[in-house]
């Protein structure tokens, strides 16, 4: 099967159930597109997720899906990607599969760096069991489980990367399309575990959490869109830049055009400064934020096994080989 | 000469410290022991704690062994020969032997410390309490260091050579060819000769110890009988060896690799150990970050193709409690082994129950049933596991297979069986690729007989379709909260399970008619004692028969039958009367159970007494064939 296949191919005949005017079907449409981009081949891609509204994205792709249970999408996915190394493997999953029922799998997968591409979609509650706030909701978050305001520091999943291991980190909006499609693209590529937070609107019960920096208006003001070997520039103009400062080892904002030297240019293989991205609040910073690529597990796994998975002895040699004593 | 005492079977007790090498020595001694034609078993016996403080009651690590005439099925209950490495030892096992016994002690570990930290106010060789048994006490820790000190080892890496300054001993007491340990001892220390060396010197002295020491007049000398075993080749085999190597042969009878997943866990790790080391059999191992990955490793595993299989002890089956249920309503295979200990929660570690049928048979949410197996004794794991694959890939169904602390650790002589006299395992294979139909209802095509499906996986070209934990349309396999379907699909999972029946052999007596008035039924690991009691029981009351269960849900479709020609039924297991449940709940019958949860298999004697109370003619005399008799 040689055919170019489109965005359209990759969508199943099952109807989309998520609220309307959820960000998931923006991420939805952008995936199926950078398939097609890429060249995927269905029968080749697996999309695994856990429980929660993301992950329930397997059904609504035409490709091999298997929509497993709480938070444990990544730990099935190593075991497939294990049995079989070939496939391109996805794992959807959410703030409260990924960072709270499964934060130990996706720590794993991260510092295993299991070959899989992992789409956290974050929206900062717990949508299908009706809004409770999750594991990345900021402090003060009302809802049905905390009426007076959650207390819990949230997590952080740029920091929980970096803790993880993880070699590759990235963020994207929801409706951003160009945006999100960049960096499924780069995620796709690596070979290795790339980590991909999707920063995703609820509509229902955590409408404009991220707005601050989401909205279009304001956009240029409030987002940082790395690129690298770039200069870190924001601002209508592009006229503000980030600078490293030696004396607080912190971020600054400086005057980009009275001081171009000091911008600092995106290295994403820069670990130290990745780390100070991913806390920077005004502006966030998106795109590739972190990329350094290592052997993938299942490329140690296949040089530890020699044999692969593959048959070379036989059972009834290893029966006799050992001290053996014959009864006539 | 010290005289020579012929025996049928003799039971053999090493009790030291945790860190005295007590295992090492019990298995190398066993090793030879086999290579001499006789039948044994062994049970291993040790603490939670690696290295418990040296010296104390609790730290004792002990190694009995049953050698002898065949069938050997036991462990035996009650030791004749006890090698005590300290004075914590000798308290422990003491109990455990009769009166007669043969004890030999490490004299120069009975210092007042070590008197003390086991708890004795005065020096048991001088109270008068061990007049009842014949006593050698041997300076093992003096003399084993005037062996090695030409090696010139710290103290205390010399002291570490005393097991086999002991098995040098004990090896001489019953006349065995030192050259398999000699071989084992050169291979394992390779590449360290001044430790290789000495090992060897402190052999050769024990051994010589016995030949010339003044005392060996003293020393008694065996001469065990040789097994009647039926002809073939034979190996020593442990539970933990023959599951692993059963799953390997499991792999290779269906074609296909095995993917190991499993966190580390007492008693269950040796497998995950052993199978690490079996990759050219096509066997790959996973150790995951818990009990839940390694589950879901392997179902991942078998959702692409491979025989997935994990593998734990009660509190890890515990957690893995959910995915099995998703692997049940993905229609999966998986293999998932239960090497049981003592519990509730943590429990005993070390020690052996049979305590997690419920669990194996009940223990998951919403109607979810899976086919349960249970290994009898060690080489019987090497089968089990087969079988547990063959059910798996037949049905496409998780199927639990229970093992024990105690079948995993125990050896036995085994007749390595002929891989071409085993069935293949056959799959569902997956479709031809058919543009006509919906590649989404493909792989919910399911045979009619097992109710398996084909197992299609990624890879596959036009056959892509969605899976997974969310109740399915019976047809087209899509989320479905249709009323009629998910009782449809209830009903196909139970018929499921209830297929396997069809499918395996009809119960048979292991010992007796199939009627009478007293039937025996075991499962697991109580077959060996169980079959001794049953035997000696029949030696003058022929009413008693004795079945063992390998399938326990669900239930060989003829065991209602059986159970139903007898008056009386008894239920010995090593829990509070699971397996009595079951057959109260499956079949409607009316057990008595015999329970018992100590953490040590059952002795033959218990058994033989409770048999005995049900039968009508009580006169029959105890004997256990493990001791029959005393040598003076």
């Amino acid at each position: 099967m040689s055919a170019v296949l489109s965005a359209k191919d990759f969508a199943t005949s099952q109807e989309v159930r998520w609220c309307p005017g959820c960000g998931d079907y923006a991420i939805l449409k952008v995936v199926t597109k950078t398939l097609a981009e890429v060249g995927a081949k269905p029968e080749k891609t697996v999309f695994i997720s856990g429980i929660g509204c993301a992950s329930r994205f397997p059904y609504y792709v035409e490709t091999y899906g298997f929509h497993t249970i709480h938070g444990r999408a990544p730990a099935i996915a190593t075991g497939l990607k294990l049995a079989n190394p070939d496939l391109d493997i996805w794992v959807v999953t959410g703030d409260g599969d990924g960072l709270s029922i499964g934060g130990n799998h996706l720590l794993h997968a991260l510092r295993r760096n299991v070959g899989l591409k992992i789409l956290l979609f974050n929206n900062e509650i717990y949508g299908l069991t009706k809004g409770q706030y999750s594991p990345t909701s900021r402090p003060g978050t009302r809802s049905p489980s905390s009426p007076s305001g959650s207390i819990d520091a949230p997590l952080s999943a740029g920091q929980f990367a970096f803790g993880s291991g993880a070699k590759f980190f990235a963020r994207a909006i929801d409706t951003d399309k160009a945006g999100l499609g960049e960096v499924l693209k780069e995620a796709h590529a690596f070979d290795g575990a790339s980590f991909t937070e999707i920063f995703q609107n609820c509509i229902v019960y955590n409408e404009d959490v991220f707005a601050d920096f989401t909205d279009r208006k304001s956009a240029a003001e409030t987002q940082l869109c790395l690129q690298h070997g770039e200069p870190m520039l924001f601002g209508a103009d592009k006229e503000k830049g980030i600078h490293f400062n030696p004396d607080t080892f912190s971020l600054d904002i400086v005057d980009a055009v009275a001081d171009p030297g000091k911008v600092l240019q995106h290295d994403v293989a820069n670990k130290v400064v990745a780390q100070l991205l991913v806390e920077l609040t005004a502006p966030v910073a998106l795109g590739i934020i972190y990329k350094s690529p290592a052997d993938s597990f299942e490329k140690s796994w296949y040089r530890a096994h020699k044999n692969g998975l593959k048959r070379t002895g036989s059972v009834s040699d290893a029966l006799h080989s050992t001290n053996t004593w014959t009864v006539i | 000469m010290p005289e020579q005492i012929s025996k049928e079977s003799i039971v053999v007790r090493l009790a030291g410290d945790s860190g005295d090498g007590v295992q090492l020595m019990g298995s190398q001694f066993i090793a030879s022991t086999a290579l001499s034609g006789d039948d044994f078993s062994t049970f291993p016996d040790f603490p939670a704690e690696i290295r418990a403080p040296v010296g104390t009651t609790f730290g004792v690590s002990a190694y009995q062994m049953n050698i002898g005439v065949n069938p050997i099925t036991t462990a035996g209950d009650t030791p004749d020969i006890l090698a005590a490495f300290n004075p914590a030892a000798l308290k422990v096992s003491l109990p455990l032997l009769k009166s007669g016994a043969l004890l030999i002690v490490n004299n120069d570990s009975f210092t007042g410390r070590n008197l003390t930290k086991a708890g004795y106010t005065e020096d048991p060789r001088e109270t008068g309490e061990l007049d009842t048994y014949q006593v050698i006490s041997v300076d093992i820790g003096r003399l084993n260091l005037e062996a090695v000190k030409p090696f010139g080892l710290s103290k205390s890496d010399g002291g570490r050579c005393k097991n086999f300054w002991a098995l040098g001993l004990l090896m001489w007491m019953f006349d065995r060819d030192l050259s398999p340990i000699e071989d084992w001892i050169s291979k394992k220390f390779v590449n360290k000769d001044i430790v290789r060396d000495a090992n060897l010197a402190a052999l050769h002295a024990g051994h010589a110890y016995g030949e010339t020491a003044e005392l060996s007049e003293a020393i008694p000398r065996f001469d065990i009988a040789t097994a009647e075993l039926p002809a073939g080749e034979y190996r020593g085999i442990t539970g933990a060896e023959a599951l692993s190597l059963g799953l390997a042969a499991a792999g290779e009878l269906a074609d296909r690799p095995v993917l190991f997943c499993s966190y580390p866990i007492t008693p269950a790790s040796p497998l995950l150990h052993r199978l690490s080391r079996f990759n050219e059999l096509g066997v790959g191992t996973f150790q995951a970050e818990d009990e839940i990955a390694a589950i879901c490793a392997a179902i991942g595993a078998s959702y692409g193709g491979a025989i997935g299989v994990t593998s734990s002890s009660g509190p890890g089956i515990a957690l893995k409690t959910e995915a099995i249920g998703l692997a049940v309503n993905a229609e999966l295979p998986l293999v998932i082994v239960n090497s049981q200990r003592g519990g509730p929660s943590t429990g005993l570690p070390t020690k052996t129950e049979q305590s997690d049928l419920y669990q194996a048979v009940y223990g998951r949410n919403g109607d979810t049933p899976i086919p349960v197996i249970a290994a009898r004794s060690p080489g019987d794991c090497f089968f089990a596991a087969i079988e547990a694959t063959r059910i798996a890939l037949r049905h496409m169904t998780p199927v639990m297979l229970l093992s024990d602390g105690y079948i995993s650790n125990a050896a036995e002589p085994w007749r390595i069986p002929d891989m071409n006299d085993i069935e293949p395992i056959e799959i569902n294979a997956a479709p031809e690729p058919d543009d006509a139909r919906d590649s989404q209802a493909m792989p919910f095509e399911r045979n009619p007989e097992t109710h398996g499906r084909p197992w299609i996986t990624p890879g596959m070209p036009n056959l892509m379709h969605r899976l997974g934990g969310l109740e399915k349309d019976f047809v087209t396999g899509n989320i479905s909260y249709d009323a009629d379907n998910h009782q449809r699909m209830t009903d196909m999972r139970a018929a499921k399970v209830a297929s396997v029946g069809k499918f395996i052999p009809r119960q048979t007596m292991e010992l007796g008619d199939d009627e009478g008035e007293l039937l025996v039924i075991g499962w697991g690991s109580t077959y060996g004692p169980i079959f001794q009691a049953v035997q000696q029981a029949r030696q003058t009351n022929t009413n008693v028969s004795f079945a063992h269960l390998r399938y326990l849900h669900p239930l060989p479709e003829n065991l209602g039958k059986l159970i139903g020609n007898f008056n009386q039924l008894l239920v010995p297991e090593m829990n509070m009367g699971q397996l009595s449940t079951v057959l109260r709940d499956q079949l409607g019958s009316d057990p008595t159970p015999l329970c018992k949860v100590t953490g040590q298999p059952y002795q033959i004697a218990e058994l033989f007494e409770k048999i005995r109370s049900m039968l009508p003619s009580a006169a029959v005399s105890a004997s256990s064939p493990g001791a029959k008799g005393e040598w003076r």
